[in-house]
């Protein structure tokens, strides 16, 4: 059995003029424990409100989404919130590290919402963790006074120390330069595959998504699996039948083409 | 469990974290439940002192003046009097008791022989009129035993002894018929600038050795009783009319004295609580709308919070907490500065006078200061808190 899966999810606002715009148009996708699958698209077709649902940050119109055999419709928000604290792991692409609060208070701070000895033993837990991304001795530093990989490695921290089932990388190295990017990505990748975890990054960047062990491109609300060759190598599939062509192709960085019209990110 | 202690101790993350802010909110709530404290526990002190001066006149809540004044030609004589004033304090049990005269005695000064100002009094006297000599001490009870009697005299006497310093003994002699060396234990303080002399003297010694002046009538001397206040009712019309069937020619008189002062009576009362209760309320104000500016501050944060699991409960009831530990922290520095300012309070200078019973600072006014400020934040921390719950998620963590 899949760990989550999402079936004919859909994802529509009404826009302050009455007008309905859909974000998601019948999303499918199944994710197993311990899997890595990255999501390409260009801004503004719904990456991020995709992420969300997952996450259970944000519900869909319509569709299925079933968490670990538990339909997530059924929860109640509080069961929702409990699952999300317990089941998932967020890396955003700002960090969004909380301020005026050290390395070892951020990464101790999801485990303020645990029960029993994870939270009596946070900060023990939040030292060990920070260690293991190679900040041991940053644990009293503030956030502003860390590089912008350290700050991504803290998040990294933070969003492993429950031990999540799910980590949800909303483009995890949008802010950090490509070999700094590289690193965290490896980083992640390695204590993902170390904790069990299934990771699940949303990306605009080809080498990034390239790591995952599948891939999917999201355009126009619907998700399509592709497979990542050479760089600027794109193969799209839908259904079983690859489609191999240029229109096709995914450029190995996307540029911001966002327009009142398109579905926000 | 650990709910609960989560959200305290997220609360209290967030005021040390934003002690500036934190701080000016809530120096006007710290100052409110000061002013209330304050005024509360200063009104008590100012109940004690003057509840002490009415004692030194009037003597201690409650004491009863009975007197049995002769009605006809015949006085009873002063034994009698003794013996059934000292059947009524005993029948009755009565703790602190002093018999009562003022004569007119005449001592032998350096400048002279001079009649004086006396007033024959038992050893209780001092502790139910409160009386503190300046120097020396009041009598005591092995005093009643002495071959010379004790005086206690007041600084207009001891000046015209040509003494200052109550160090080595002073004598002076007391004139009459059977003059005697008496010995002065303790002075008083005068009780007015031009006061000419007076002395005290207990009521044995008094009818050993002295001689009243026959012009000044018979000697009828009165009884104070110091009784609880519940008997007193009672005790008033028993010792009346005991006294009225042993004393038989006389018409015996007991009423009371020594009512307890209420400087926080009625109007007054609700007049300081009322602006007191203003002064929290603009504290609460200030808190209320310094917390809505930080929560939209803080928007990103609750985002980031909500996707650790924080449920909405817990964003409600962690920025009420922060409100309330704040606001419960405010109020305990209040009590402690009212604390502070009221222990140290020059009552002898403002007042003139010593206070015997310094009133422990009240415990009430204390905890309606820290319920008032907790309650305060309370409320104060209620709208941000929904404003925080309704923030939308995603939103926030975008924001």
């Amino acid at each position: 059995m899949a760990l989550l899966e999402l079936t004919g999810v859909t994802r529509s606002v009404r826009l302050p003029d009455d007008r309905v715009l859909e974000i998601l148009r019948g999303v499918t996708l199944s994710v197993d424990a311990g899997e890595h699958v990255s999501v390409v698209g260009r801004s503004g077709t719904g990456k991020s409100t995709l992420l969300n649902i997952l996450g259970l940050l944000d519900s869909p119109t319509s569709g299925e989404y079933v968490l670990d055999g538990t339909p997530i419709g059924r929860l109640s928000p509080r069961a929702r919130a409990r699952r999300r604290g317990d089941d998932f792991g967020f890396v955003f692409q700002q960090f969004n590290l909380l301020p005026g609060r050290t390395a070892l208070e951020n990464v101790a701070a999801p485990l303020m919402y645990a029960r029993g000895r994870a939270f009596w033993a946070r900060f023990r837990i939040a030292a060990d963790i920070l260690d293991r991304v190679g900040l041991g001795d940053r644990l009293d530093t503030m956030p502003e006074k860390l590089s912008g990989g350290e700050q991504q490695r803290v998040a990294i921290a933070r969003a492993l120390v429950r031990r999540p089932r799910v980590i949800l990388a909303d483009e995890p190295t949008g802010a950090l330069d490509v070999d700094t990017g590289g690193e965290v990505m490896s980083l992640l990748d390695e204590i993902a595959s170390d904790t069990g975890a299934a990771l699940i990054a949303i990306t605009h960047d080809l080498a990034v998504a390239a790591r995952a062990q599948r891939h999917y491109r999201l355009a126009d609300g619907t998700l399509h699996p592709i497979t990542l060759g050479a760089p600027g190598q794109v193969t799209e599939w839908v259904g079983d039948r690859p489609v191999s062509s240029p229109q096709h192709a995914v450029p190995s960085t996307f540029t911001s083409t966002s327009t009142p019209t398109q579905a926000p990110a | 469990m650990t709910g609960v202690v989560g959200a305290v101790v997220e609360a209290w993350d967030e005021l040390r974290i934003h002690k500036v802010r934190v701080l000016l909110a809530l120096i006007g709530v710290a100052v409110a439940v000061t002013a209330i404290t304050g005024i509360t526990a200063a009104a008590q002190m100012m109940n004690q002192v003057f509840t002490e001066q009415a004692e030194r006149f009037g003597g201690r809540a409650t004491t009863l003046m009975v007197s049995a004044w002769p009605t006809g030609s015949t006085t009873p004589s002063p034994e009698t009097y003794d013996a059934e004033f000292t059947r009524v304090v005993e029948r009755y049990g009565i703790e602190y008791a002093s018999r009562e005269l003022f004569t007119q005695l005449i001592f032998r000064f350096p400048t002279g022989a001079q009649q004086v100002q006396a007033q024959v009094v038992d050893v209780d006297y001092g502790a139910m009129r409160r009386i503190q000599p300046v120097q020396g001490s009041w009598f005591v009870p092995s005093d009643v035993d002495r071959f010379a009697p004790a005086l206690v005299v007041n600084e207009t006497f001891l000046a015209q002894l040509g003494v200052e310093e109550l160090g080595a003994p002073v004598t002076v002699v007391l004139g009459g018929d059977d003059p005697v060396r008496s010995t002065v234990v303790g002075v008083l303080k005068n009780s007015w600038a031009e006061e000419g002399p007076t002395v005290m003297m207990l009521s044995e010694h008094f009818a050993r050795w002295a001689t009243p002046d026959p012009m000044w009538g018979p000697v009828v001397p009165s009884l104070s009783l110091w009784v609880p206040p519940e008997l007193a009712d009672e005790l008033t019309g028993l010792v009346r009319r005991d006294l009225q069937a042993a004393l038989p020619g006389t018409r015996a008189e007991v009423y009371q004295q020594g009512e307890g002062f209420d400087v926080l009576e009625g109007g007054v009362r609700w007049v300081i609580t009322g602006i007191g209760g203003v002064a929290l309320l603009l504290g609460g104000l200030g808190l209320v709308n310094i917390s809505l500016v930080t929560v939209r501050y803080r928007i990103r944060e609750i985002g980031i919070r909500r996707s650790f699991g924080a449920t909405s409960a817990r964003v409600f009831f962690g920025v009420l907490m922060e409100s309330v530990v704040a606001t419960a922290v405010a109020g305990a520095v209040g009590v402690m500065l009212a604390i502070v300012v009221i222990k140290n309070i020059p009552i002898e200078q403002i007042f003139g006078t010593p206070l015997d019973d310094v009133p422990p600072f009240p415990t009430s006014a204390a905890v309606v200061g820290m319920v008032s400020a907790t309650a305060v934040g309370a409320l104060a921390g209620l709208i941000p808190a929904i404003v925080a719950v309704r923030v939308k998620v995603i939103d926030a963590i975008r924001y």
